[in-house]
């Protein structure tokens, strides 16, 4: 009996093993697939930039072209470097132009050839990756000079104008507010095109295109915001959806600090396939854990189809499987910001006792992780005077539970995109909690037996028994069969599973070979 | 005699004349209470704060400008232009440098007259789901096919699940629940041709779009693009019928979005089931 619930350290550890022998099958399926997104990240990673004068990036253009002439399951990285050397040219951009225009045919190259490329496509690769590691050291270096935030959670907060140069103000405002963490909301939509939007953009629905020019707009002007606030303001974006893997290299590459990443969220919200997330998956955590990204998952989303009672197991059970996979990838407990949410419905009976319960299990479960609280959305009705209070329990639930990162609240949810004073006045709401109450969770102890130890005992027990049903047949299997967020996905069906390819004996690819490279 | 004022008041002298209403309500308020009038008559209504005709509103609202006394003035003054007059300035802060907060609360001088006020009321009787299924198998004599998606960009399945998955919403199931409803839910972010295709492939008898995403009129656009596509690709009487909802729209548009009906806040499947089969049972819609 361990912490603050008395959790089994026994069961615990069995559900840790739960998640590995159902996570295991999925990393294999991982290990042996490739997909168009991955290969496209690669080409990133080797100095693949721009986009032809429709928008299509060169990327998009270069791995159509190989895969056109040589499939997809070599990965592209042989045919490419194979080519560059065959048409002497040095620029792997400019082979995608030429590619582009059909000037340039490609073929799996063998013998001394493959070597060469290989040798060619490790060198390019490597130039990004440590492009990655000085932007990693660059945010070592300003958190040191501008310090971290003086209080957890860290204070989360969302700007989505549709307009890069309308978010900038916003978000720097937000900032001088108290936000500790900003978040560009991408546009809807974006999570289903297949390749990655180029330049600075001024049309989104919703939110605004995740680019690599707008990530690289808005660090520049939170670095300016960093220094004159003397904190370093972190900045998150979304590497998920189709371009999962492209969106985590851009990321890295741009400093971007915080990632969504969730391993199923894309397969349960967005249709997508699989098997596509999966191997999508683990690439991007690859680079997420080199690029010192702070990973958020969505567990929140899951309770606002199902119901958050019933339903509080599959939260544990989906944050034990992205630990698992996380870990898999590289990635620290630090870089956990598992995710979780205040969605009970607020007329059930002890509902806060409830909240306080799941909250405080994940907090026990994962000491760790900066977990990352998320703000109730499915009971808030338009009366924005009960969501503010709505609100203030969910801050002081995230206070007495030791959460890490904050997603502030906004009354107006499911009313309008939150207004100028909506985010002053839910920054207040937070403000006001954690000034009175932030140390709470010094002496908040649930009484040894009583309510809340019971309902954490009984998740965390319903979670294990999930997860022993899952390892009987397989992750894949649940998901078919709506295990989570009841959304019924099934392997072979969803959106992007043209773009997966088995890996072919001589599957090359340059960056998962460094990222995997003990350092 | 204070109702008749009050109605003579509404039908003619409304916005102009406020000094002149503004009296005669008064004088209402301390004289002529309850009792006098029997309640289903009244007809003009005003905001009610804590005494009756008192007429107070509390609002909200930022202006752009850094807080001063300028800046409290302007807020009063544009409360006065709403109809709030007197406006009592209640609560004024800075939001950063640039913006004030303000709150007002004052007596608003507009009145509303219940009997202009024009709703969509439900037109049809609400049934259980035993009814509906009792119904569809008697009458329609096989199941009911019902196509529903997210089009366009937006990705907000909450509306679309809350009404077709079996969890439903509230404590209600939803329409996949009901036996004799054949449900085909293609979720987020569907192309129009595609829902358009997947409704003949169903035989669809209804299409139910849901629309969250409501920025630079999304929801909207979609809708008619939606209508337009359907009208388009099937000839009057084979096109199912279109409903569209979300909590942003306006449940009196469907003439002008081109569908058959909208459903706004707050509708429960038993609501969107109870009329599938008002319209495509009991009482079989004539097409335009």
């Amino acid at each position: 009996m361990t912490g603050k619930l008395g959790l089994d350290p026994a069961l615990v550890a069995r559900a840790r093993e739960l998640a590995r022998r159902a996570g295991q099958p999925v990393v294999e399926l991982a290990r042996s697939h490739t997909t168009v997104s991955v290969e496209r990240a690669v080409l990133r990673l080797a100095g693949v930039s721009g986009a032809d004068p429709d928008g299509i990036p060169w990327v998009n253009r270069l791995v159509d072209a190989v895969v056109a002439d040589v499939g997809l399951g070599h990965g592209v990285a042989l045919p490419v470097f194979d080519a560059c050397a065959r048409e002497q040219i040095g620029d792997v951009t400019l082979l995608a132009q030429k590619a582009a225009a059909g000037s340039v045919r490609f073929t799996q190259p063998t013998g001394r050839a493959a070597t060469a490329a290989r040798r060619a496509a490790r060198k390019a690769v490597a130039v990004g990756v440590r492009r990655i590691d000085r932007r990693r050291a660059e945010r070592d270096r300003l958190v040191r000079r501008f310090g971290d935030p003086r209080q957890r959670p860290w204070i989360y907060l969302i700007v989505a104008t549709g307009d890069i140069y309308e978010d900038i103000p916003q978000a720097q405002a937000a900032a001088r507010a108290g936000a500790d963490v900003i978040a560009v909301i991408r546009s809807t939509g974006q999570s289903l095109l297949d390749y990655v939007p180029e330049g600075a953009t001024r049309e989104g629905f919703a939110g605004t295109y995740a680019t690599q020019e707008n990530f690289r707009l808005m660090r520049a002007a939170l670095d300016e915001s960093s220094r004159e606030l003397g904190r370093y303001v972190r900045l998150t974006n979304y590497a998920s959806g189709l371009c999962m893997p492209e969106m985590a290299a851009l990321a890295g590459l741009e400093r971007l600090d915080m990632m969504l990443n969730d391993s199923m969220y894309g397969i349960l919200f967005r249709d997508i396939n699989p098997i596509r997330t999966f191997v999508d998956q683990r690439f991007s955590r690859q680079v997420h854990a080199r690029a010192g990204i702070i990973i958020n998952t969505g567990e929140d989303n899951y309770l606002t189809t199902a119901d958050a009672v019933d339903e509080a197991h599959t939260v544990t059970v989906s944050q034990l499987l992205n630990e698992y996979f996380a870990h898999e990838a590289g990635l620290a407990d630090w870089q956990l910001g598992l995710g979780h949410a205040f969605e009970i419905n607020p007329e059930v009976p002890e509902s806060l006792r409830l909240e306080l319960a799941h909250a405080l299990l994940a907090r026990e479960l994962f000491p760790e992780a900066p977990l990352k609280w998320m703000p109730p959305t499915k009971h808030m009705t338009g009366d924005v005077f009960r969501g503010n209070l709505l609100d203030g329990f969910f801050n002081l639930v995230g206070a007495m539970t030791g959460q890490g990162i904050l997603l502030v609240g906004m009354m107006t949810e499911a009313v309008v995109t939150p207004w100028l004073s909506d985010r002053d006045i839910a920054l207040q709401n937070v403000r006001y909690v954690l000034g009175a109450a932030g140390g709470l969770h010094e002496d908040f102890v649930p009484a040894s037996g009583g309510f809340i130890q019971q309902r954490a005992h009984r998740v965390l027990g319903e979670a294990v028994d999930l997860l022993d049903r899952i390892g009987d047949q397989s992750l894949l299997t649940a998901i078919a069969e709506g295990t989570f967020g009841i959304m019924k996905r099934p392997a072979d069906r969803g959106k992007g599973l043209d773009g997966v390819a088995r890996h072919e004996a001589g599957y090359y690819n340059p960056a998962t070979e460094i990222l995997e490279q003990p350092s | 005699m204070s109702e008749r004022t009050e109605r003579s008041e509404g039908h003619e002298g409304m916005p102009s004349q406020h000094g002149m209403s503004e009296r005669t309500e008064r004088s209402e308020g301390r004289e002529g209470m309850p009792g006098q009038h029997g309640m289903s008559e009244k007809k003009i209504v005003r905001p009610y704060g804590d005494t009756t005709g008192d007429g107070m509103v509390q609002v909200s609202f930022t202006l752009p400008v850094p807080h001063d006394k300028r800046a409290e003035g302007a807020a009063v003054q544009l409360a006065n232009r709403m109809g709030i007059d007197p406006a009592m300035l209640v609560h004024a802060k800075p939001v950063g440098d640039e913006f004030t907060f303000f709150v007002v609360y004052g007596r608003v001088n507009h009145l509303v007259d219940l009997g202009a006020v024009r709703v969509v009321e439900r037109d049809f009787p609400l049934l259980s789901a035993k009814e509906v299924n009792t119904v569809v198998k008697q009458r329609l004599r096989r199941k009911l096919s019902v196509v529903g998606a997210c089009i366009g960009t937006d990705a907000h399945t909450v509306g679309i699940d809350a009404i077709l998955n079996v969890k439903g919403i509230a404590g209600e199931k939803g329409l996949e629940y009901y036996r004799e409803l054949k449900v085909t839910n293609l979720g987020a972010q569907v192309g129009v041709p595609e829902l358009v295709e997947a409704a003949r492939v169903e035989r669809a008898d209804a299409v139910l779009v849901s629309q969250v995403v409501t920025q630079r009129d999304a929801h909207l656009h979609n809708t008619r693009e939606m209508s337009a596509a359907f009208r388009e690709a099937m000839p009057a009487g084979r096109r199912p019928l279109l409903i569209v909802g979300g909590p942003r729209f306006d449940e009196s548009m469907a003439g002008e979005l081109g569908v058959d009906r909208i459903f706004g806040r707050g509708t429960t499947p038993g609501e969107v089931a109870s009329y599938l089969v008002h319209a495509l049972v009991t009482n079989r819609r004539v097409k335009a």
